[in-house]
């Protein structure tokens, strides 16, 4: 589904990424670890197609088209969605009209015809109930004067309404209690799906006590210096990454 | 729609560029000003004489005044002598005979603001007799209005028909000494609207659609008074969405309301003229004077206004609230782009008991516009637990545009209340990414957000004209990010 192939990346000046190879088939979930400055959400956006990040080299290859040339609406139309570390206010817009809008948007692309108002309302609904979403944070506004954990819970319900193919969820579980963030592993544990491929970016290998990856990957100055299965997460979460660093030097 | 902004940043221009015609009408009078001239006008105007020795009052003091300098507005100096007072109306015989002669590019924008089939063409200036629709349309209007005893008719109509009421509150709410634009508007004035709404009854209809057919070229100067006897009602919706037109850069109009006891009067604009080019050149200078008298107890004026045209705004509609309990209310939205300059807000005089006031700002400034929020509450001697609520929020986009905010509060009652809220932020490039990120482009995210921003004031605005609105808005700002 993914293929990245020797991925380097800059902003400013400043090399972030240094050659990263990565691939993702259906139904996986990955999980990305490393310590803060490693390129993880540098990654994350650039997949994304945020802009101030300049591709200077490699690839990276999404359901076959060359992902790093598509605006970041088309990538989304095509699947590709992005849980956002520091999820945005939009004051005065409508959670459910912005998800609406942005549900629309992506069937038109696709030559769907629109949800109506009386679908969209009912689907909606089913998803807050699946991730444990307070139905009063649907008619209030995008994030605004959300907590910390209502914003990361509505990123996984508007991942649960626009069914995405590829997920990338960067540091979703920074800021949360150990109550919400079960919450919202489950959330992202519902949404398994054999069609679906999950990216976990993560500082921490407490969410993968939640969320079970089938690869870990650990990213140290900005390339992939070690994969593994889940029990490289537990081997970090023992020795800290300052034990890969060593590991690399010999 | 790709690359649509530029498309449609050229469009627009050029909407301005095939509207600027500049052929001299035999009935113009040559540029100047003097008592002459205003007296011309007023003969040809056939006026009583009181409305002559008005004018002429007016002009009078005009040469006593020098033009207001404190608004935080940078223009050019105005040359009044080089200005044309007087030109007789405008014939739409050399107009376009039908849609079909209209440009193709002009219609694409009506279509993009929603604005209904039938008046596309009226807007267009096409014939009106040529618009068969709009006519009976009107016609229609009338009856129903003349029904309830409500007159609304041009202001030179009114003159003919009504000098009475013209003699008792012309300048009764806004004094032709009030100001420099005013007087110089009170001296020559040339038409606008006249409004009477009976005692009692509730206007059937909103006052607008008709005026949007029938109200082109009214001229430069432009007076309307609109009166509301006991217990009436009134809405009444000013301009349009429609890209407007004029070869005269100087605009200075007057409005006046007078709400008697328990009426309420309801005043819309939607502000749309030719804003200048994106370098700032030409586009309309717009210096009004807007100001509603609640005379009567339980009296309510309300302003709300979509400002997005023009390259000079100065305008402070604003309340008189004499009566006790009288309520005035302020909704604007402001949107400045490329090299516009605004300077609005209001005013909210509270002189009785118990008196209240909204004030509800936004303000968007895009390119390298100055926005200024700029408003006054006074909380006279008298007005005991009078209430004022004040909410300033604006809006940047992009990094080389400002935003100010200037209110001004004058308490003499201990028991009066003000309240002042101010916010400001900014179009992030997080904002966009978040939303193009869910799969909506970078132009329906921008319209999102600004309407986001706007919503508390749209809800003013009566609902068919709240979608143009609300399209205008984005239109205004195309292209502003990124």
């Amino acid at each position: 589904m993914l293929e990245i192939n020797n991925l380097h990346v800059r902003v400013g000046d400043k090399t972030i990424l240094n050659g990263i190879n990565l691939t993702v088939k259906a139904g996986e979930v990955h999980a990305i670890m490393g310590p803060n400055g490693s390129g993880k959400s540098t990654l994350s956006h650039v997949l994304a197609g945020r802009a101030g990040y300049e591709v200077i080299e490699g690839s990276a290859r999404y359901q076959g088209k060359n992902l790093l040339e598509l605006s970041p609406e088309t990538r989304a139309h095509a699947g590709v969605f992005l849980g956002f570390q520091y999820p945005v206010e939009i004051p005065g817009v409508n959670n459910m009209y912005f998800l609406k809008a942005a549900i629309n948007a992506r069937r038109v692309a696709n030559g769907l015809t629109e949800l109506d108002a009386f679908d969209f309302i009912q689907m909606a609904k089913e998803k807050a109930k699946l991730v444990g979403l307070d139905e009063s944070l649907l008619q209030r506004a995008v994030n605004e004067g959300f907590s910390g954990g209502e914003k990361k819970r509505n990123e996984i319900f508007q991942m649960a309404v626009l069914e995405p193919q590829l997920a990338i969820l960067d540091e979703t579980d920074s800021g949360l209690d150990i109550d919400a963030l079960k919450i919202v592993a489950e959330g992202v544990n519902a949404l398994r799906d054999p069609d679906r491929a999950v990216i976990l970016v993560t500082h921490y290998q407490r969410l993968l006590d939640y969320i079970v990856p089938d690869y870990v990957h650990v990213l140290s100055e900005g390339r992939i210096v070690r994969s593994g299965g889940r029990e490289l997460a537990l081997t970090l979460e023992e020795k800290g990454y300052s034990w890969l660093k060593e590991a690399a030097a010999t | 729609m790709p690359s649509s902004t530029e498309e449609l940043q050229s469009h627009l221009r050029k909407d301005y560029e095939h509207g600027f015609t500049t052929d001299v009408e035999s009935d113009t009078l040559p540029p100047g000003l003097d008592e002459d001239v205003i007296r011309h006008i007023s003969r040809m105007k056939h006026e009583p004489d009181f409305l002559l020795e008005w004018r002429l009052e007016a002009y009078r003091h005009w040469l006593t005044q020098r033009e207001p300098n404190w608004a935080k507005l940078n223009i050019a100096p105005i040359d009044y002598q080089a200005i044309s007072y007087y030109s007789a109306p405008k014939t739409q015989a050399d107009g376009p005979k039908s849609l079909d002669e209209v440009d193709p590019k002009l219609l694409e924008t009506y279509e993009k603001l929603g604005i209904p089939l039938e008046e596309r063409a009226a807007l267009a200036g096409v014939a009106v007799d040529a618009v068969f629709d709009s006519v009976s349309v009107a016609t229609t209007f009338k009856d129903k209005l003349a029904k309830e005893g409500i007159i609304f008719c041009p202001f030179s109509e009114a003159v003919q028909e009504h000098p009475e009421l013209i003699k008792r509150y012309l300048g009764s709410v806004v004094p032709t000494t009030d100001n420099y634009f005013a007087s110089l508007n009170s001296a020559v004035f040339t038409d606008g609207s006249f409004v009477y709404i009976p005692k009692g009854v509730r206007c059937p209809m909103e006052l607008s659609t008709y005026f949007r057919i029938n109200a082109a070229n009214t001229g430069q100067f432009e007076r309307t008074l609109i009166i509301a006897e006991a217990g009436s009602y009134v809405s009444y919706l000013e301009g349009c969405t429609a890209p407007q037109r004029d070869e005269n850069q100087l605009h200075a109009a007057v409005v006046e309301l007078v709400a008697m006891e328990d009426a309420e009067i309801k005043y819309s604009t939607v502000q749309n003229w030719y804003p200048g080019d994106e370098n700032g050149v030409g586009g309309i200078y717009n210096f009004v004077t807007k100001r509603g008298d609640c005379r009567g107890d339980n009296s309510k004026i309300s302003w709300t206004q979509v400002e997005t045209g023009s390259a000079i705004t100065w305008k402070y509609p604003s309340c008189l609230l004499r009566g006790d309990n009288s309520i005035g209310e302020f909704h604007s939205i402001a949107v400045t782009n490329h090299h516009q300059q605004a300077d609005t807000g209001t005013k909210m005089v509270h002189l009785g008991k118990n008196t209240r006031s909204t004030i509800v700002s936004k303000g968007i400034s895009a390119g390298q516009a100055q926005n200024i929020y700029r408003g006054l509450v006074h909380m006279g001697k008298n007005a005991s637990s009078a209430r004022n609520h004040t909410r300033c929020d604006s809006l940047l986009m992009g990094d080389r545009c400002g935003a100010h905010t200037y209110p001004y509060m004058e308490v003499k009652n201990p028991s009066a209340r003000v309240e002042h809220e101010a916010t400001t932020s900014r179009i992030g490039e997080d904002q966009l990414f978040y939303c193009q990120q869910r799969g909506i482009s970078e132009e329906d995210a921008v319209s999102m957000i600004v309407n986001g921003f706007c919503k508390e004031v749209f809800r003013e605005l009566p609902m068919e004209f709240a979608v143009e609105a609300q399209n205008l808005l984005a239109l205004s700002l195309e292209g502003s990010v990124g």
